[in-house]
């Protein structure tokens, strides 16, 4: 075996290395010292020592300088050959570098709107823990991405999946967070099993399961991969969250710690929605193949966007709310994979990007106001903007970028998809998810109207923001609406290979 | 002659310093920030001016330079470009803005001295300065207009200086909305000229328009709508006299001096295409420009607010330049000739001397008002005994405005009629009979305020005064202009010198002596002196027998011209009676009704549809596993059944 194809994993072996230093370092610093008190006017705010601070701040270094090291594809552009090791195990183009890319912004955006969380009293001695999870399920999203046998495949889904349980119950004492975890890992085992049992009648089919000889070996249709197909579409709608494979989502949301609910509503998703796109067009790329999973995806685009708009109406707790908020979105972000065109992965990528940005804007403001009034209801933000008026701008531009309202990013982003699912020929589908863009608005506008007109009696109190949300908060806003001024970062995206 | 950027950049400046830290600035220091600026800008005009035009000629005219033109915005093979031109107009613009904005700056000093949002005040007039000076040196149609824009909004935000009385609002609305309106039409106009031209540039390659093509004229008739509104042009005018809700200083900057002749210099600006490629077209400018000369020159006579009066004569001395450029013909083969276009350097002499003697009678009433807390005759009468130096500076701007020799306004109004003689006499003597109504209209005004009746009462009460030194200052250095350049220019006509505004500004560019037709300088003199003769005659005395007697001959003509000849109700009826109730409204009630009708249906059953589904998140795990199952089976059906 030639060791040195190991190189060719940058991304992976870099995290790695994230990975196992944040893991070192938190097992050698004794746990006396990570639950050491400054004393009693520290511990009123449920604060560790100034001097344990570096614990939470390392790993985000770490983060980052991993981050902006692997923030460009190194390979040649334009040309839409795939990299393939290990015997076409580990499969890479220079967009999945970008896509990793855009999760390693949003793990980050996370891991620094987590900080004011981690230095609660009560979880200040499990931060490294929160971390480490947190980085090992981006390492198996990593995988899941750049798989290139269905093996590889399924392990990274799971690394990706079965960390997640043990973050959102991170609340131990917290009874909603170990029910959230419980219900997440026995519908995720549930979704697991069918699609492995997609996947071992895809080996049934094909007699392989390496992504380039099954597209070979899978030249008719018949009722055995017609079955895998969907067991495989549906085992990643959970991941995905889309209607029907859905019913986890709000509760989970609810229960697990608001910077993990961020996470879980941007990456988990971002990475599961590319793979898919990656597995349709790389293994059921055949004509007929390509009409069945365009049926069942415009099915389950409608289903998400349709029923997850009428939920979201009618909630009160924003948590839920984003929640819903969040499966609507994924039907847009799906939007890009229907015909496989390169246009539509370059216009899911840039929805993600955008969405991520504008969505852990939000996020981290939800939970910076959970973490100074414990409030997550949406009436509690009634007149928020008379007491903090800057959470409140930034929280309406955030809202405006999901809604789609010009002239930030999220407009051009939807703009880009509905462009690409409508040159590919999915006139209807479009119209729907336009009308739904319209009952959104009036759900993200419920928002600002509490925030901006609602009068309350006693609003949430003034706070000073905590300084890591502030730059999450100001980070995301930034972003959000320089991708909508700017146009350069999507024109940017088509200088890379697609592989399609 | 890149320090022309300068001129720009400093009003911009002092915008932006002004308009953002201006709260914590005293007013002293706030002002003087706008007035050393503004002077340093003057400075720069007049340093262009002198470097542009000692400079030598080609080929006998002079060189049109752009030290700066960068491309803006790109948009396919068209392009908005931003930039400086210099030509001779620009330059002579440079010099009547600067000159007219220094001497309100310093006027302001006095004038608003102690009002609330001084430093406000200062920002604002910055801000026009900069864009009116951004308008004249714009290198293409489009960064003209802009800036023609940018003029309406400082415009719009200086007549509504005073935003607490509710007529300053209504009038700046006013303006703002009938200016927007003409300007519609000119960015119709830019659009189907840089659609055919396929440039906005003012090198007119009209290549794109067929020889005889339809187009251009109409494109240049838009934009003469768009300059018509900035020129307050019948029907357009109406904005005008209300705009002098706006403090006095501004009027004379704004409404009187530079703004307004905005439409004028957009005409001369495009007049090659004009001359070129639609000369019939000019026509039209020609009876909108005597129309409205004689319309306002009629409703000035009425008018008893001394601001109003200034206004109508405005307009009707703009009316004058406007029928300058349209009585200006083509020469063999459509080439520009000094003698058929003899009307474009008239014009843009009467803007260049109107605007000193207009800005001197606009400051000098600012001064009266000053005096006696009112703008309207009955309160004045008598004044030169209490203010001498107002008295004296307006008296020769009013001889200026009447067209009396060694005034600069004969000299450039002599022109003008010249002009129209030779296009057609009907016209030459319909312009000679509004210049003697000018007279007339200026000297019953002259009389009101400083002779006639005094208003004893009221002046014993609030003896009169004469203003500070800040405000008289720019009144005389604007009357020694008026008379320099009245003496400098009559007596150059009569003896035919070269050196006279004819060797810098014409129409093709070329040196051009000014020479006075002796029947049409004589005839008009004669006119003006009878039409001044017969206004002291009426409004000198202290009783008033004949103005009285004339009342009640015609009290119905009177009131006519007094209410404006109704032309504001005129409006007022097409906007309320026709278009708000016959058109507006069932719209409305369509929009209202079925519409949001359509919508509320649509909402009402979004949200019943959202209550009917909500058992379906029950938390209960068993049951979302078998939506799971359920959800796999419907996928199936649905792959293999569609």
């Amino acid at each position: 075996m030639d060791y040195s194809q190991f190189l060719g994993m940058r991304e992976e072996l870099s995290l790695l290395a994230v990975i196992l230093l944040t893991f070192l370092i938190d097992l050698f610093v004794s746990s006396e010292k990570k639950a050491e008190n400054c004393g009693n006017e520290c511990s009123l705010e449920g604060r560790p020592c100034a001097r344990m601070m570096w614990l939470t701040r390392v790993p985000i270094v770490l983060m980052l300088v991993h981050t902006v090291f692997n923030l460009l594809p190194c390979g040649a552009a334009n040309e839409a050959t795939w990299t393939s090791l290990f015997g076409g195990m580990y499969l890479h183009t220079e967009m999945m570098t970008l896509i990793k890319s855009v999760l390693n912004v949003g793990a980050l955006i996370v891991m620094v709107m987590a900080t004011p969380y981690l230095m609660r009293k009560e979880n200040h001695i499990k931060a490294g823990e929160f971390h480490s999870l947190l980085l090992f399920t981006l390492l198996g999203m990593y995988f899941m991405i750049s798989a290139g046998h269905f093996l590889m495949f399924f392990i990274g889904l799971e690394l990706a999946s079965i960390p997640m349980a043990a973050l959102i119950s991170f609340n131990k004492g917290c009874q909603k967070s170990g029910e959230a975890g419980a219900k997440f890992i026995l519908l995720a085992l549930f979704s697991s099993g069918l699609m492995l049992y997609g996947i071992s009648l895809l080996y049934g089919a094909c007699g392989t399961l390496y992504f380039g000889q099954m597209a070979a070996a899978l030249s008719a249709p018949n009722l055995i991969s017609i079955l895998g197909l969907v067991l495989v579409i549906s085992g990643l709608g959970f991941k995905i969250s889309m209607v029907p494979f859905h019913l986890w989502t709000a509760d989970t949301y609810e229960g697990a710690p608001t910077p993990v609910t961020a996470f879980l509503s941007v990456l988990s998703k971002g990475a599961a929605a590319f793979t898919l796109m990656v597995i349709l067009t790389k293994v059921f790329s055949v004509g007929p193949f390509v009409e069945y999973w365009d049926t069942a995806l415009q099915l389950l685009i409608v289903l998400s966007i349709t029923v997850a708009n009428l939920f979201a109406i009618r909630q009160n707790n924003l948590k839920r709310f984003m929640a819903f908020s969040a499966i609507s979105q994924a039907g847009y972000l799906v939007l890009g994979i229907l015909g496989g065109t390169a246009e539509g992965m370059e216009a899911l990528v840039f929805y993600l990007a955008v969405y991520t940005f504008a969505n852990l804007g939000a996020f981290a403001i939800i939970h910076e106001v959970e973490h100074h009034s414990g409030k997550v209801g949406i009436s509690d933000y009634n007149g928020l903007y008379t007491t903090n008026p800057y959470m409140a701008f930034c929280m309406t531009i955030c809202l405006f970028s999901l809604a789609g309202i010009p002239p930030f990013a999220g407009f051009f982003s939807k703009f880009f998809i509905f462009m690409a699912a409508f040159k590919a020929g999915f006139e209807v589908t479009v119209f729907i998810a336009l009308v739904n863009t319209v009952i959104s608005l009036y759900y993200y506008l419920l928002i600002v109207k509490a925030m901006y007109i609602n009068k309350n009696e006693q609003p949430i109190a003034r706070f000073n923001a905590n300084i890591s949300s502030t730059v999450a908060i100001v980070l995301c806003v930034i972003l959000t609406m320089f991708f909508g001024v700017f146009s350069a970062p999507f024109n940017f995206l088509s200088y890379f290979g697609f592989g399609i | 002659m890149e320090y022309t950027l300068f001129i720009l950049l400093l009003p911009f400046l002092s915008f932006l310093l002004l308009g953002v830290w201006g709260k914590w600035l005293s007013h002293k220091v706030a002002g003087l920030i706008g007035t050393l600026s503004l002077a340093a800008v003057t400075v720069l005009s007049y340093m262009t001016a002198w470097t542009y035009f000692t400079a030598d000629r080609v080929g006998g005219i002079y060189e049109t330079l752009v030290p700066y033109n960068f491309e803006w915005l790109p948009m396919g093979s068209l392009h908005f470009d931003m930039g400086i031109m210099l030509d001779p107009i620009s330059v002579m613009m440079l010099i009547v803005i600067s000159t007219v904005s220094l001497m309100v700056h310093i006027y302001s000093f006095g004038y608003m001295h102690g009002e609330r949002g001084f430093q406000r005040y200062y920002a604002f007039l910055s801000l026009f300065t900069m864009s009116m000076l951004g308008l004249v040196v714009a290198t293409n149609i489009f960064q003209m207009y802009l800036f023609w824009e940018l003029v309406g909004v400082s415009s719009y935000l200086l007549i509504g200086f005073y935003f607490t009385t509710p007529a300053a609002i209504a009038a700046s609305k006013k303006a703002f909305i009938v200016t927007r309106f003409a300007d519609m039409f000119f960015l119709v106009g830019i659009l189907i000229y840089g659609y055919y031209c396929k440039s906005f540039g003012f090198d007119f390659d009209a290549a794109g328009f067929a020889e005889g093509s339809f187009m251009l004229p109409t494109a240049l008739v838009l934009m003469f709508i768009g300059g018509a509104g900035k020129s307050a042009m019948f029907p357009l005018h109406i904005w005008l006299p209300d705009a002098m809700e706006g403090p006095t200083p501004v009027s004379a900057l704004i409404h009187a001096a530079t703004m307004v002749v905005a439409g004028v210099y957009q005409i001369a600006r495009l007049f090659p295409l004009w001359i070129q490629y639609a000369p019939e077209s000019l026509s039209i400018v020609v009876w909108v420009g005597a129309f409205t000369a004689f319309y306002a020159a009629a409703v000035a006579c009425a008018q008893s607010d001394i601001k109003r009066v200034l206004a109508f004569s405005t307009i009707s001395q703009i009316a004058f330049m406007m029928v300058a450029l349209g009585v200006c013909m083509p020469g063999h083969e459509a080439v520009i000739d000094a003698h058929g276009s003899l009307g474009y350097m008239a014009s843009m002499f009467h803007l260049f001397t109107h605007a000193m003697f207009k800005a001197c009678l606009f400051l000098g009433a600012g001064c009266i008002i000053h005096a006696v807390h009112s703008n309207e005759m009955s309160a004045m009468g008598g004044l030169r005994k209490y203010m001498p130096i107002t008295h004296i500076t307006f008296l020769i701007s009013c001889l200026a405005i009447a067209g009396i020799p060694f005034f600069s306004g004969f000299s450039s109004k002599d022109e003008i009629i010249t002009a129209c003689f030779n296009y057609s006499p009907v016209v030459g003597w319909w312009m000679t009979g509004v210049a003697a109504m000018t007279a007339f209209y200026m000297f019953r005004l002259y009389f009101g305020i400083f002779w006639g009746t005094e208003n004893k009462e009221l002046h014993a009460h609030h003896t009169p005064h004469e203003a500070p030194l800040t405000m008289t200052l720019p009144l005389i250095v604007l009357t020694v202009i008026t008379v320099g350049v009245g003496v400098y220019t009559t007596l150059g006509g009569f003896l035919e010198w070269g050196g006279s505004f004819g060797s810098f500004v014409t129409a093709n560019g070329e040196d051009y002596t000014i020479h006075f037709e002796k029947q049409v300088a004589i005839t008009s003199t004669v006119m003006a002196i009878l039409a001044i003769a017969l206004a002291t005659y009426i409004y000198k005395g202290e009783k008033q027998p004949v103005a009285d007697r004339m009342y009640a001959a015609f009290p119905r003509l009177h009131r006519w011209a007094y209410k404006r000849f109704y032309m504001d109700e005129v409006y007022q009826f097409i906007t309320h009676r026709i278009i708000f109730a016959r058109v507006s409204k069932p719209i409305a009630w369509f929009d209202r009704h079925i519409v949001d009708g359509f919508f509320d249906f649509l909402a009402w059953g979004t949200h019943s549809l959202s209550y009917q589904i909500r058992n379906l998140q029950s938390g209960s795990v068993q049951q979302y596993a078998l939506v799971f199952f359920l959800g796999i089976l419907l996928v199936v059906f649905s792959v293999l059944f569609f």
